[in-house]
């Protein structure tokens, strides 16, 4: 996209979702909360992905944080306070990041794909068997927190409280990313040993990068847990993963709008299958190998589709 | 022998048999990755597509050993398709365009699965001649099966590391995960190396699949249990590495058998300790050379 048209794009797309209100009912806009939702996660898995070259397939985990910490700080028949629980379920996601980051970082390569994956799973198969987490089955949120007249069960509130999420998260992600911080994540991602002898503590840089995309997939999950009211341990696992991780390869990595483009084209293509066949996986995972096969570059870089089209032409 | 002995002796067995099985699946995962490059997280859902063809077809048959004759084959087979059709097309790409294609594979296996033998749990019957267990005390006894399912994990070890280290092809395969370019200056089609070694990873996995059916069941989601059991063992004995996976799959069993009857509550969580220990202590694994 040229510099002059995304600011353009952008703004449109926020004045969309202002006004979308006016004109949606409650399924498209319990629709577009998912898709906002999962853009948040899926821009705090880019930082890692696509910024810092860490390719975490346990980032469901944190995630899962965020939703659990939800659950455990709302009364039973009542509503969590948001000024609480919202704070809670980041730092808890943050926190829990910290730890797994200090261990995780200790690999590299596809050492950290698998690790992320098996610490993501010890956390699902952890879940599966608490009873204080309500085991297997999960357990319900019965209302969505309050803060005073700020009612996320009340109109509107959630919509719009989900939308400045979003809009926060894009814009702290663009400042971090600007600022040195994230020109060092750059380096790193491209030669960690150059950056390192350059006098830079690589991994102080990715062991933050990494507590940052985890509170942020807190922050997803929290509302995640407000939206359906319930909590299970999918939402540790290993297939949510996947599916962000795809969310942030199909957009394109490395473009914060393409992670939200990515979260829209595949939660609207989950419903849209959802809606033919219980067995939607299935075309959803035809879908996936097609997509790797064909499209190397994700679906953010029209020039370079047509390249790789006219490459496959030829061949 | 007192009772505890004993006791102590047959979760030592158990904890064997685990581990060989284990290493089945996990030695195929790491011969695909050391020679390949590849990371293919569909490798549990060979281990549950093994299972699942030992179940229709000893339902269909009656025999546990005519059902193992025709799967291995068939799975060794699929393992030639799959590589020509696809993972062909991964070898030299980003990790992570092949962690998105397997990771679509396990969705479409999954529901295939679902389409044709349905989500419901099966049995698989013990064979007949080894339905019987062997008394060790008045109270205490063991499951021939599960002997019988050792001896045989292990002869297919020993047949893996004769195939590896003793012949021709072994060699070439081991070279292979050296030096691609130079083993085909040498003459050796390498594409045929990676498509056998391929298979030869899937027919493994499967084939313990087919072996733990009849101790495990066969139900829905086995496939990806395994592959994250499987993962740990790569990461702890390091990736690339048969003896690593070997001894990976042996230190998984044993904590993870005694740690069942010593800590229950801590039981599924022991085995990610102990792979936080390896990492903090060998980040590469055990065996494993620096990380890629």
């Amino acid at each position: 996209m040229s510099a002059r048209l995304r600011p353009a794009l952008l703004g449109l797309g926020l004045i969309v979702l202002i006004a979308l209100p006016l004109v949606a009912g409650k399924f498209g806009l319990d629709l577009a909360a998912r898709i906002m939702i999962m853009a948040i996660f899926a821009m705090s898995l880019d930082l890692l992905v696509g910024f810092a070259g860490m390719v975490s397939l346990g980032h469901a985990a944190f995630f899962g944080v965020g939703a659990y910490a939800l659950y455990l700080l709302s009364p039973q028949y009542g509503a969590a306070s948001l000024l609480v629980s919202l704070p809670v379920a980041i730092a808890a996601a943050a926190l829990a990041a910290l730890v797994i980051g200090l261990l995780v970082l200790r690999s590299s390569g596809v050492y950290f794909i698998m690790v992320t994956l098996a610490f993501g799973e010890m956390f699902y198969y952890y879940a599966t068997g608490a009873r204080w987490l309500g085991g297997s089955d999960g357990a319900y949120v019965y209302q969505r927190p309050s803060a005073g007249p700020v009612d996320l069960g009340q109109g509107h509130a959630f919509y719009y409280l989900v939308l400045i999420a979003l809009a926060a998260t894009y814009a702290l992600l663009r400042v971090i990313l600007r600022a040195p911080f994230g020109h060092a994540l750059r380096g790193i991602r491209s030669n960690e040993h150059r950056m390192r002898s350059l006098g830079f503590a690589a991994p102080r840089y990715k062991l933050l990068a990494f507590v940052i995309a985890g509170a942020l997939a807190g922050l997803a999950g929290y509302f995640d847990a407000a939206q359906f009211g319930v909590v299970n341990p999918e939402l540790f696992g290993w297939r949510l993963s996947g599916s962000v991780l795809m969310m942030v390869i199909l957009g394109g990595m490395g473009t914060l709008d393409g992670a939200i483009i990515g979260a829209a084209v595949l939660v609207l293509l989950e419903n849209f299958l959802g809606d033919l066949t219980t067995h939607w996986l299935l075309p959803m995972g035809l879908f996936i190998v097609a997509a790797v096969l064909l499209l190397p570059q994700g679906l953010t870089d029209p020039a370079a589709l047509w390249r790789a089209m006219r490459e496959r032409s030829r061949v | 022998m007192t009772d505890g002995t004993i006791f102590f002796l047959i979760q030592l067995l158990n904890a064997v048999q685990y581990g060989l099985l284990l290493f089945l699946v996990a030695s195929g995962l790491t011969l695909i990755f050391g020679i390949m490059g590849i990371i293919n997280l569909a490798h549990g859902s060979f281990y549950m597509i093994g299972a699942y063809l030992a179940f229709v077809f000893a339902d269909m048959t009656g025999n546990l050993w005519l059902a193992l004759a025709i799967a291995v084959p068939l799975s060794f087979l699929f393992g030639l398709v799959l590589e020509t059709l696809l993972f062909r097309f991964l070898y030299g790409r980003d990790h992570l365009y092949q962690v998105l294609l397997t990771y679509g594979l396990i969705l479409i296996f999954e529901e295939l699965r679902s389409l044709i033998v349905g989500n419901d749990v099966h049995g698989v019957p013990v064979p007949h001649f080894l339905d019987f267990s062997i008394p060790l005390t008045a109270t205490l006894s063991y499951p021939a099966y599960r002997l019988a399912l050792s001896a045989i994990c292990l002869a297919v070890t020993a047949l893996l590391y004769l195939l590896i280290q003793k012949t021709k092809l072994g060699m070439a395969i081991r070279a292979g995960a050296f030096n691609r370019e130079m083993v085909q200056t040498l003459g050796i089609d390498i594409g045929l190396i990676y498509r056998l070694v391929f298979a030869l990873g899937v027919a493994l996995a499967a084939f313990a699949g087919m072996l733990a059916a009849p101790t495990t069941s066969v139900f829905p989601g086995m496939g990806n249990q395994v592959l994250i059991i499987c993962f740990v063992t790569v990461v702890i004995g390091g990736i690339g590495s048969i003896k690593g996976a070997f001894l990976g799959a042996m230190l998984i069993g044993l904590v993870d058998t005694f740690g069942a009857v010593y800590a229950p509550q801590f039981s599924g969580l022991l085995v990610y300790a102990l792979m936080a220990a390896v990492l903090i202590w060998r980040p590469a694994g055990l065996f494993g050379a620096a990380a890629r």
